[in-house]
């Protein structure tokens, strides 16, 4: 293992706990988008750059998007 | 259950599972070792056999095409559920209160506004060319396609509405969506036609590395990104819809 890969391995694992630590679902949203990104890169660092395309798109741009759709959602509908 | 029992139940259960997580690890192969033959094979006849160069698209495309069929039509099957559901959530409430205001802009600050409109070219050429590259470099239909909604969407957040309903028409995202699910099965008709077998690679390959080359490879791709291009903006101005309605009504 190379020290690049070391060193992108630790930042997902400490991504991911970001993510689960941080209670504010908003924030979490802005968390996993980040934590998609150093996900992708991860698969570069590994030589998958089809699925890191895949993720870098689908991680840190769909996903936070639904997740901040739906909190607009249901706030919305919470001021009524 | 009081708390002493419970943290019992769950440091056993805990136990047990990190046991068993370390027992398989044990049996895992070393580090970047690579044991099946299968992508080996393809790697060596991808470039003889298909003229492509992205030993990953043949595989999706090609060599298991008929498994991204499967998964083109869950992405169709779900994009149809979730506007089909806000849909008629939205009927409901429209014929309640009928909204006769134009869509507001939602407040977006000067900043966001700026890097979105800034970025909404370089990111549509970015997808087009994933989409187009995709039988030659990494990436391909569904990775072009998510980037192309994504060129869609940052339209709505440079704080234009209105551009997006208009690079967005949900008349045209209708049909765009269903052209791109079926434009699949079609080029998979095509190996039909031709007297081979569902999907086969009947167009011809071209030379490995040319923009038109990989027989089908290309056109599939092609479906795919506007599929998934034109499902994952349906969804989004769904949403955007919702939250729209709801906020008119809400400033009534």
């Amino acid at each position: 293992m190379t020290a690049l890969q070391a060193v992108i391995l630790l930042l997902v694992a400490g991504g991911g706990l970001a993510v689960v630590l941080v209670r504010s679902p908003l924030r979490q949203a802005l968390v996993v988008g980040i934590y998609g990104l150093t996900l992708a890169v991860l698969f570069v660092v590994f030589q998958a750059p089809d699925v890191a395309l895949s993720l870098g798109a689908v991680g840190s741009v769909a996903l936070p998007l639904m997740i901040v759709m739906a909190l607009a959602k249901t706030r919305s509908g919470d001021e009524e | 259950m009081n708390p002493v029992v419970r943290r019992l139940v769950f440091l056993s259960g805990a136990i047990g599972v990190a046991l068993l997580l370390a027992w398989g690890m044990t049996g895992l192969p070393p580090f970047g070792v690579y044991r099946g033959p299968y992508g080996d094979v393809i790697n060596r006849s991808a470039i003889r056999e298909r003229h492509t160069t992205e030993a990953v698209g043949a595989v999706v495309m090609d060599y298991r095409g008929f498994d991204t069929l499967g998964e083109e039509f869950i992405l169709l099957t779900s994009v149809v559920g979730v506007a089909l559901l806000l849909r008629t959530a939205r009927d409901e409430e429209e014929r309640e209160t009928p909204s006769d205001e134009h869509p507001g802009t939602v407040p977006i600050t000067d900043a966001v506004a700026a890097i979105g409109l800034a970025l909404i070219g370089p990111t549509v050429l970015t997808g087009l060319s994933i989409v187009a590259h995709g039988h030659i470099t990494p990436g391909g239909g569904f990775q072009g396609g998510a980037v192309l909604a994504a060129g869609a969407i940052l339209s709505f957040l440079a704080g234009r509405y209105v551009l997006f309903r208009r690079v967005a028409p949900t008349h045209l995202l209708d049909p765009a969506e269903g052209s791109g699910a079926a434009g699949f099965v079609l080029v998979g008709a095509l190996g039909l036609v031709s007297g081979s077998a569902f999907l086969a690679n009947v167009l011809p390959l071209g030379e490995a590395g040319t923009l038109l080359s990989s027989g089908t490879l290309p056109l599939l791709n092609m479906t795919v990104g506007l599929e998934v291009a034109a499902g994952f903006v349906l969804i989004v101005s769904e949403f955007l819809e919702e939250t729209m309605a709801v906020r008119r009504k809400g400033e009534r």
